[in-house]
């Protein structure tokens, strides 16, 4: 309670009698010592520890390959969350369409998706080349003409080959938030729009997303939260993430323990951003929540 | 000499599934008039206007206003429905106003009204606003134009859903009870605004269990009973001398 409040209460019972005393909880400054004393007890046991060079993290928490890694990081999770929300919505559409066989298809990628985890995923993606070794654009009356051609390892590099997977196993679960947001809004809003005249694409931007918004933003940004840390995955294909960077250089000086730790400051930098941005979000979207009285 | 026929609803089958809904309806509604639809729970009336506004199919049977078939084309003997684009552009022409509302929540009150005039018609939004603020005026809330439907009482929202109908500036208006979600002191303030916009010349179909407001507005009264119109005439005739004993048997529920 505030100084203010406080001396405001004072005032107003100045005359009251049988005045309660403020309850105290002397136990909880114990428990809260002992925890408070554990932790850092925890903390400094593992930054002391012998077999940790503090040289080696100094030297290189900002060293370029490391920084250049942070940035394919972002540009990875941002990239994938972008072509995940959209294929993510496509999906949507196909699960809720009156259209049977599309119907099938988007559950059918849903459950394929959701089945396969993400480091198979990726390495199917870091090994297309051996289902298809070129791509080629030929004639197609004779078949024989080639109009261009690409080896498959020079048109899906480490790093698109990241992107692909990673956006390919997000638009399976942003499909499912979306799709549960779209369902949020009530069949109502749907009726009314139609009945103004409006066609099925403004039904949807103008009315039927914008609500939908509301309950799909909150998962959308833990998505992109959990999406920065599993861009550490396509470090098995050399991705040119964070993580492979960093054990790129683990692999020459033997430092394994010392850039696992640099990996883990900006990993925790880049997610707490994203996290703080995601809260702030969350936050405007509840003051802004209006909903009909009916 | 008698109005022209604006609505013509003809020999209209509807079905949900195998449930007979709609089993041959035919109703002339003239211009300028006022039908107020009663009957029964279920015996049809929301799926009737639902209907000629095409937010539900029809199985046989056509409706037609202004002599233009809505929703449907025929072709080589049967009835196709139009595109969607076409059918959107006939709804324009069709104010429809629902029991719950149904007011855009994110919008504030200019904003749905503005909403289909502003992306439909070729109407710039200056122009938009100023008829919106006119028809707010006319449903007496010109003061609530900023707020969200939220911080309206039912009575507000629904003279605000009245006014964003009108918004399009339809030839018909449709009603599915407007009334029947407020609470008692609340249904007058919108039925004034129906009787306003009756004596103004609009075109409306109103169903509703207000049976004063139908006797006082409504130039024909329409009983429906399990899919079918079971009985229809002036205020008049329906109430002070109804034929059917139907007819009778509900209007005893209802008083
Ligand atoms: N979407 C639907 N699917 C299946 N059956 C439906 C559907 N909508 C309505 N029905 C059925 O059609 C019949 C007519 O319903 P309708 O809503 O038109 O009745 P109503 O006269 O408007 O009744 P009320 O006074 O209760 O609103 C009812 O038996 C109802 O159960
Ligand atoms: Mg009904």
């Amino acid at each position: 309670m505030t100084n203010a409040l406080l001396s405001q209460r004072q005032t107003a019972l100045a005359g009251a009698t049988d005045r309660v005393a403020a309850k105290r909880h002397p136990w909880r400054i114990v428990f809260g010592l002992l925890a408070a004393a554990v932790v850092v007890w925890g903390a400094l046991n593992l930054w002391l520890n012998p077999a940790l060079d503090h040289g080696t993290i100094l030297k290189y928490l900002t060293a370029e390959s490391i920084l250049t890694g942070v940035k394919n990081t972002i540009v990875l999770a941002v990239i994938a969350m972008v072509i995940g929300t959209v294929g993510g919505y496509l999906v949507a559409v196909m699960r809720l369409s009156h259209n049977p066989v599309l119907r099938a298809i988007g559950f059918g990628y849903v459950a394929l998706i959701r089945s396969i985890p993400l480091l198979v995923l990726i390495l199917f993606m870091g090994n297309l080349a051996l289902f298809w070794s070129r791509v080629d654009i030929v004639n197609p009356f004779n078949h024989a003409e080639v109009w261009a051609g690409w080896d498959m390892n020079d048109l899906v590099t480490p790093f698109i080959a990241s992107i692909l997977a990673l956006a390919i196993n997000e638009a399976a679960y942003m499909g499912e938030v979306i799709r549960s947001g779209l369902r949020s809004v009530d069949q109502g809003q749907r009726e009314a729009a139609t009945a103004l005249g409006l066609g099925s694409r403004h039904t949807m931007s103008k009315v039927i997303l914008p609500q939908a918004m509301r309950v799909i933003l909150p998962p959308a940004g833990s998505q992109f939260v959990t999406m920065i840390k599993m861009t550490s995955l396509v470090s098995v294909i050399a991705g040119g993430d964070l993580l492979t960077e960093a054990q790129n250089i683990a692999a020459t000086n033997l430092r394994t323990l010392e850039l696992l730790v640099i990996a883990s400051a900006w990993y925790l930098l880049v997610t707490g951003i994203a996290t703080i941005g995601q809260s702030i979000l969350e936050h405007r979207l509840e003051r802004g929540q209006r909903r009909v009285s009916i | 000499m008698a109005p022209t026929t604006l609505l013509d609803i003809s020999e209209v089958h509807k079905f949900y599934a195998s449930h007979h809904v709609l089993k041959g309806v035919s109703l002339q509604v003239p211009e300028g008039t006022v039908a107020c639809l009663l009957g029964p729970s279920g015996s049809g009336k929301s799926t009737l206007l639902r209907c000629i506004n095409h937010l539900e199919s029809i199985d046989a049977g056509r409706i037609t206003m202004d002599g233009t078939t809505l929703a449907y084309e025929e072709r080589n003997g049967q009835m196709h429905q139009r595109p969607r684009t076409t059918v959107d552009r006939q709804r324009q022409d069709i104010g429809m106003v629902f029991q719950h509302f149904n007011l855009f929540p994110h919008y504030t009150v200019l904003q749905n009204i503005t909403l289909a005039p502003s992306l439909l018609k070729k109407t710039s939004k200056a122009k938009a606003t100023v008829r919106a603020l006119e028809l707010l005026e006319k449903v007496g809330l010109a003061d609530k134009r900023n707020a969200y439907p939220s911080s309206l009482s039912g009575g507000q929202q629904q003279r605000v859903a009245i006014a964003r109908a009108l918004a399009m500036e339809p030839k018909v208006m449709l009603f599915d009870e407007p009334t029947s979600a407020l609470d008692p002191e609340l249904v007058g303030e919108v039925l004034k605004v129906m009787k306003d916009l009756a004596a103004g010349g609009m075109t409306m179909i109103v169903v509703t269990h207000e049976m004063s407001f139908a006797r006082e507005v409504a130039d024909s009264v329409v009983v429906m009973d399990a899919g079918i119109i079971i009985e229809s005439g002036t205020p008049a005739e329906i109430f002070d001398n109804p034929q059917q004993e139907r007819t009778r048997d509900f209007l005893r529920h209802v008083r």
